[in-house]
């Protein structure tokens, strides 16, 4: 099997490494630099339990090889916030209870971000549009819907704090 | 309404505290079975059969062998040497771990593939040749039972047929005279397809075996680590596995739903590969693997609901082919092979029922797996329910008014069902007035008579349902003949901090804060100041595990009266500090103090102390306590559940505009959670109502089996969901609660299917069955029409 040489930056420190050609960005993650928050839970792309930031937008990590990964910029769950702190994302999600097992959600927060940032006051009906690439078996939706609006609302706050 | 006893910071029952285990979760430090990384790691593949039922004439491991990286292909024959080959399912059936003959379903595992890498174990699954001779499967349960069917389990001594068993219960004499003679009798056959859990984690396992202490360790994905343990002490105790031995690891789970209680065969492959080759083997299940193999629901029942004709309740029958596929692997109590169904004459008062059963098998995966519902009551529930609004529709009563003159009165209670069942207590009809008062039936029931003279489809849809939860009584209930009791075990350390430690597993449901509010409210110590630890069999006492609402039943009982022990000997030990009787001693929340002179106390945290330091003579040292819980009943929580739906007659399309689920659970331990597990359970129950249902060609090859094709509900799909509650505590439950996360699973989807038939029903519609999509919506009216 043809091996690579992808340089790429993950949560803000720079990994360089040798890979299959065809090593999902996934596996590369959970398996090569044993960062297991970001989750498998399917194998055709529909549940989002994957999703990274990846130069800034969200991407599903089980469907792209970590040879194209080389030179990006990639956020993980564990990369969201420093440590100790929470994100206004990670924050919602524990006081407006959208967990359960917990499994959906670093992916379903990342995607959250990217959402947030294209659409920093979005309606109700825009966040369920904007997550029905995650699946979530345990939440109903009712309360990450309800975490995604509490995070909106603080973010804003901090932005006009900080202009 | 429930009173707090506790402050917010001591945070006992009925407090919304925040859940204590999110912060690994939400910073990606949640530790999943795929998580774990043992040194010297080896990765399993399975090799499954493309085929429903077929011969195996050769499996030629040479080319998988010789790609780097495998070490080994284990196959069925490689088994049948340690007389490993085949194992006993919960229920008394058998089933195989690898075959060496043939195989009885689309995706059973073949063989299995061990390698160094994910990757190379994929390629080693792809290079094994098996040369197979199809032969023609059985698909339609129907035809199971035709003289002509071939015999699907040959190896089972003295089955002459593919019948696994006939269960009955009640007066069917009787019951068939009452519904020969009565005004109105409604019939139906009602369908509960096959559905997956789809738990967005999927099965898996890290066996580990050392070969000098001669222990396995085994992370796996299950709701239940004791009962595990000691089944595999039983399949593998002669080739020296022997339980003292076995560790099972519950870590964290990624929702279990009822999919994780089974023993499935790679778990059993994965144990035999460590125990040979002595290094940790770890198999992760992929999504298509997971929703083919194993399953829910598959009744076919034909129901007769008969009644005077203004609509008061006489007999219900139920008559039931279930469909097993291959063996029965249900993880039932041994003495309820069809579960509670027979809950199925549900909140009604009436005298005579009779249900029966037979299941059968087919060339489909085994499973019957209790789906987020307490063996068996949704299928149960869903008979009873769509029957009643069948007979309202066809004596042209409102379905709520029927409801309210059949149901059993709150006086009632404890009312002995038809089938054999003691209700605890309930108010079905507070429950279903705060139902329709949240919703407005009232005034939809106008906008519906507006719409109708306008054309338009728009339907009500009600389901007031009871469940039986919390098994069970030791005398009636048991899995492998091991009682289903549950345990709790608390340690109060000398600071006044406290460790507790159950039987049970928690897979999102919130052990960890609902457990410590438990015994903040019985001891009067923060719930912050109590660590739950459970999963881990070389800690926790043994209990029966999480499924079927048993934990706050079994469980959360066994720790209140644990920490009821502990306040007992407590208060000898206060009366020691304070120099007074124990008999002079009271308690309230957290402290002990001397009657008629409140000043004079000690708080749970001194008497801990004292516990350990300042102990009284002939008083045993140490604060610690145990508990196993053996219920006394059953508990029987109950809902009404409203759903109002629109439905576009040139597409089919359903548009669900309300739903509101009011849940009476009994005393309610944390507000937040409970809301949030409703939620998800109502989720759980559109998913079957409108979308999921795994589907089978003629040759048994399942058309659905990934998630593009297999309709698991996004965010859009899932409505807003309307909660509330009614109280109706459980008399003999220790904090009179009862269990909740089922209900709603089961209780939802009766309301959609309900409120969709009653959308169409002026076209003529009587019935339609789970999952009712848009285009099965879409051809009943296209069929209506046609007649007319
Ligand atoms: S793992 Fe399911 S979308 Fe990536
Ligand atoms: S919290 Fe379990 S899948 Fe979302």
């Amino acid at each position: 099997m043809a091996k690579h040489e992808v340089t790429m930056t993950i949560n803000g420190q720079s990994v360089t490494a040798e890979v299959d050609s065809r090593l999902l960005l996934v596996h590369f993650i959970r398996e090569n630099l044993d960062m297991t928050g970001t989750h498998i839970g399917c194998d055709t792309s529909n549940c989002g339990a994957c999703t990274i930031l990846l130069d800034g937008k969200s991407v599903k990590a089980c469907t792209y090889l970590t040879v194209r990964a080389d030179g990006a910029e990639i956020t993980t769950i564990e990369g969201l916030a420093p440590e100790g702190t929470n994100h206004p994302l990670q924050q919602a999600f524990h006081d407006q209870h959208g967990l359960h097992c917990g499994f959906c959600t670093p992916g379903m927060i990342m995607r959250s971000v990217d959402l947030l940032k294209n659409n920093p006051n979005p309606t109700e009906e825009e966040i369920r549009w904007g997550i029905s690439g995650n699946l979530c078996r345990c939440t109903g939706y009712n309360n990450i819907v309800k975490s995604v609006q509490q995070a909106a609302k603080e973010m804003a706050k901090e932005k006009e704090a900080t202009v | 309404m429930f009173k707090c006893k506790t402050s917010a910071e001591v945070g006992g029952m009925g407090h919304s505290v925040k859940r204590k285990e999110d912060a690994r979760f939400l910073h990606g430090k949640g530790n999943y079975v795929d998580d774990t990384k043992l040194p010297g790691q080896l990765h399993m593949v399975m090799v499954r059969s493309p085929y429903a039922y077929a011969k195996i004439k050769s499996i030629n491991k040479e080319k998988a062998l010789a790609i780097d990286g495998v070490l080994a292909v284990i196959t069925g024959e490689d088994l049948a040497q340690y007389n490993l080959h085949w194992m006993p399912t919960l229920l008394s059936d058998t089933q195989m771990v690898l075959p060496t003959d043939t195989v009885m379903h689309q995706s059973q595992e073949v063989c299995a593939v061990i390698a160094t890498d994910r990757y190379v174990a994929v390629d080693g699954a792809e290079a094994v040749e098996v040369d197979y001779e199809p032969m023609q499967a059985i698909v339609d349960p129907f035809k199971a039972l035709d003289d002509d069917a071939p015999l699907l389990r040959p190896d089972k001594e003295g089955q002459e047929d593919n019948q696994i068993y006939h269960w009955e219960r009640g007066d069917r004499a009787k019951t068939d005279e009452v519904i020969a003679n009565a005004d109105v009798v409604v019939k139906e056959r009602i369908y509960l397809p096959r559905i997956h859990v789809a738990s967005i984690e999927t099965c898996g396992c890290n066996a580990s075996y050392d070969k000098d202490t001669q222990k396995l360790t085994v992370y796996l994905t299950t709701q239940a680590p004791h009962a595990i343990r000691t089944v595999v002490a039983l399949v593998a105790g002669h080739v020296g596995l022997s339980e003292e031995k076995i560790r099972i690891i519950s870590p964290d789970i990624g929702g279990g739903f009822g999919g994780k209680v089974p023993v499935y065969p790679a778990y059993v492959v994965a144990i035999a590969a460590t125990f040979l080759i002595g290094k940790p083997v770890k198999w992760i299940e992929d999504r298509s693997e997971n929703l083919v193999n194993g399953f829910a629901r598959d009744y076919h029942m034909d129901c007769e609901l008969a009644a005077t004709k203004d609509g008061k309740i006489q007999a219900f029958k139920v008559s039931t082919l279930a469909d097993h596929g291959y063996t029965d692997s249900s993880a039932n109590p041994s003495k309820y092979p069809t579960g509670m169904f027979s809950i199925c004459t549900g909140s009604y008062d009436y005298e005579h029922a009779f249900a029966e059963l037979d299941a059968v098998y087919t060339n489909k995966a085994p499973g019957g797996v209790a789906y987020r519902c307490s063996f068996r009551v949704t299928e149960a529930v869903h008979a009873i329910e769509r029957m009643v609004d069948k007979l309202a529709a066809e004596i042209d009563k409102d379905p709520a008014l029927l409801r309210f003159e059949n149901f059993i009165k709150k006086e009632q209670f404890p009312y002995e069902s038809p089938l054999g069942w003691s209700y605890d207590s309930g108010d079905y009809k507070a429950t279903l007035e705060k139902a329709m008062e949240m919703i407005g039936y009232d005034d939809y029931k106008k906008e519906q008579a507006e719409k109708r003279a306008q054309g338009k489809l728009m339907g009500i849809g009600i389901c007031t349902f009871t469940e039986v939860v919390g098994a069970g009584p030791s005398k009636d209930f048991d899995i492998l003949g091991i009682a289903m009791f549950d345990s709790a075990e608390i340690r109060v350390h000398p600071t006044g901090k406290a460790l507790a430690r159950f039987g049970t597993k928690s897979q999102g449901q919130g052990h960890e804060t609902t457990y410590a509010q438990i015994l903040a409210e019985e001891l009067g110590i923060p719930y912050t100041d109590i660590e739950i630890d459970e999963g881990d069999t070389d800690t926790a006492p043994y209990g029966l595990g999480t499924y079927a609402s048993r934990s706050t039943p079994t469980a959360g009982a066994a720790a209140a009266i644990a920490a009821r022990k502990l306040r007992d000997k407590g208060k000898k030990i206060a009366a020691h500090l304070l120099e007074v009787s124990e008999e002079d001693i009271e308690w309230e929340v957290g402290k002990y103090f001397v009657k008629g002179a409140p000043e004079k106390s000690k708080t749970i945290q001194d008497v801990a102390f004292a516990a350990y330091t300042n102990i009284p003579p002939g008083l045993e040292p140490g604060f610690e306590a145990t508990h196993y819980y053996d219920p006394p009943n059953l508990t029987f929580p109950n809902g009404a559940y409203i759903c109002v739906v629109e439905v576009e007659e040139e597409t089919g399309a359903i548009d669900v505009k309300r739903f509101v689920a009011i849940d009476d659970c009994g005393n309610i331990i944390n507000p937040m959670i409970v809301e949030g597990q409703v939620h998800g359970g109502l989720t759980q129950g559109i998913a079957p109502a409108m979308y999921e249902g795994i589907e089978y060609d003629d040759e048994g090859n399942v058309l659905n089996g990934t998630l593009m094709d297999y309709l698991v509900p996004t965010a859009v799909e899932s409505p807003h969901w309307e909660t509330g509650h009614t109280i109706t505590p459980s008399p003999h439950h220790p904090l009179g609660a009862k269990g909740v996360a089922e209900s709603p699973t089961v209780g939802a989807p009766p309301a959609i299917a309900n409120a969709i038939i009653d959308a169409v029903a002026p076209l003529g519609i009587k019935h339609l069955d789970i999952p009712i999509t848009p285009a099965k919506v879409w051809e009943a009216i296209q069929a209506q029409k046609a007649k007319a």
